[in-house]
């Protein structure tokens, strides 16, 4: 038996196309930054307020400014026009990238598969994620890990830095931190870690205390994803600014 | 407040078929399903539509209404503006029998070869004991009404026919997650999520979710813990050495 013959790829009239279309310029403009950033080298610590910005966190060759390197320089500096960030962006990248969230919105936005529900995705074969390279979505879990530490580690920053005073800068590393402490424990590998693994939560009270109170972060957790990306740039931006001196940090306490 | 409406139906079979225009009386708090109704009972009295009890609780009204997959009983006029023309489809990713009728039983098939719920050997029926939280996330899947839109809209099966082989859609691997998640189930269903039903291949989109009419989670709640539990069991070596070290099954 045959479906029913209806030639047209979609029947939907609203505008459909909009969001995946958000979507892809919205990454697009965010990578086209973070590659101009990484790639700049510069500016990414200012040494009067110990504002470190999160793309270089932590700073770890021995081109770094000696005292962002909060951690020590751990290698040599890189040949030619490779940066510090280098080192912990494929980490960062990969994170984000194994997403269960931004899978959902590449897959539609970046490769049609598919652009909207029930609109046709324009590819002949389709096998998702069964076998290499996509696959690879199940190591989702370890670039979770490995962001939990670097996230560590920008608390830390965002911590020393309230040792020269208060400024406007000491807020935005905070909130930036605490937007992006909600989009990691807002993960689904996280949620299912801390409780969602159990078969009898009855058993366990605390880690379903903890499964409950993560399952409503992760109801948030497309929220979260961009919010904490769009802010991480803009951190960065704020730090990129006053480390060149193109405005000064506005201070409450010195 | 009524008015006359503008429709495009799909008539037909499986030796073909097309969108037929009629225009149709539509009152105030009418449904999409009143008006085909109204067109059976006024001008095409061979139109097939199936349905049952027009409170989006039997799962029989599901169609396409501006290509949007919904519940016939339960998309409302009033969402549409007057002037609009509103396109009625068959559900697409089944074969057609007439008109707005497809033949769902793929999802019977699919439903079929999920082994059923397996209680510990010892326990006897009536002495089974559990406790809500272990059960509650099962329950949210228990809402499912089966209208297999769901199965409808995703793109894995929609977009790909030869996908149906290899995979259940979101609907019946959910029915895999409720008996995983279950806390009196001993059987394995993690293997059999990845290998007999086809997890792989959803890439969670959430379509599935977008257009289910009991709003259930189904790729955050089903899809996803799925999805980590496979991970668990074939792609992560510390959970493999903590089981190998402390014996845990
Ligand atoms: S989330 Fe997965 S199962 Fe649901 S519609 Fe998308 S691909 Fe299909
Ligand atoms: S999960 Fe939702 S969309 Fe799918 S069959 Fe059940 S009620 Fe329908
Ligand atoms: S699911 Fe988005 S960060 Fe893990
Ligand atoms: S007629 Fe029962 S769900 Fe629409």
């Amino acid at each position: 038996m045959a479906r029913a013959e209806i030639a047209a790829r979609t029947l939907r009239t609203d505008r459909w196309w909009l969001p995946p279309l958000t979507t892809f310029v919205g990454l697009l403009l965010i990578s086209i930054y973070a590659a101009f950033r990484t790639f700049q080298g510069d500016y990414y610590w200012v040494d009067q307020y110990h504002y470190l910005t999160p793309m270089y966190s932590p700073c770890l060759t021995e081109e770094c400014i000696p005292a962002a390197s909060h951690f020590g320089q751990w290698f040599p500096a890189l040949p030619g026009f490779l940066t510090p960030p280098l080192l912990i962006i494929p980490f960062l990248l990969g994170f984000r990238i194994t997403c269960y969230y931004y899978r959902k919105a590449y897959y539609r936005a970046a490769w049609a598969s598919p652009p909207a529900c029930a609109v046709a995705e324009p590819h002949d074969k389709y096998t998702g994620e069964t076998r290499f390279p996509l696959i690879a979505q199940n190591l989702h879990r370890y670039f979770f890990y490995a962001a939990s530490l670097l996230l560590l580690i920008n608390i830390y920053d965002a911590v020393l830095a309230f040792g020269t005073g208060l400024g406007l800068g000491n807020i935005i590393l905070l909130v930036n931190v605490s937007l992006l402490a909600a989009y990691t424990l807002s993960c689904h590998s996280c949620r299912h870690i801390a409780g969602g693994r159990l078969k009898h939560f009855s058993k366990h009270p605390v880690r379903y205390w903890a499964w409950t109170q993560i399952s409503k972060l992760n109801n948030r957790h497309m929220q979260l994803a961009w919010a904490s990306l769009i802010f991480v740039c803009l951190t960065d931006l704020y730090v990129a600014l006053v480390a060149s001196g193109t405005i000064s940090d506005l201070r409450f306490i010195d | 407040m009524s008015y006359q409406g503008k429709f495009r139906v799909w008539r037909g079979d499986d030796s073909g078929g097309a969108l037929e225009d009629f225009t149709v009386e539509v009152n105030e708090g009418e449904v999409v399903l009143d008006i085909i109704h109204r067109l059976q009972a006024t001008q095409a009295p061979d139109l097939a539509v199936r349905w049952n009890c027009k409170a989006g609780k039997c799962g029989s009204c599901s169609a396409e209404i501006n290509g949007r997959p919904g519940l016939l009983c339960m998309t409302r006029m009033s969402i549409f503006e007057e002037s609009e023309t509103i396109t009625v489809t068959p559900m697409r990713t089944f074969p057609i029998i007439r008109d707005l009728v497809t033949d769902v039983s793929y999802n019977y098939t699919k439903a079929r070869e999920i082994p059923s719920f397996a209680p510990p050997k010892d326990l006897a029926p009536g002495e089974y004991r559990m406790q809500q939280v272990d059960v509650e996330r099962s329950q949210e899947f228990r809402k499912c009404i089966e209208c297999f839109l769901c199965q409808n809209t995703c793109h894995v099966i929609r977009d790909h026919e030869e996908n149906k082989e290899a995979f259940s859609g979101p609907r019946f691997l959910m029915r895999v997650a409720e008996l995983e998640m279950h806390p009196l189930d001993t059987a394995d269903r993690v293997d059999q999520a990845q290998d007999d039903h086809g997890l792989g291949y959803c890439n969670i989109t959430k379509c599935c979710s977008e257009v289910c009419p009991e709003h259930i989670h189904i790729t955050d709640n089903a899809l996803i813990p799925m999805k980590e539990r496979v991970a668990d069991r074939k792609y992560d070596p510390i959970v493999w050495l903590g089981n190998k070290l402390f014996k845990r099954s």
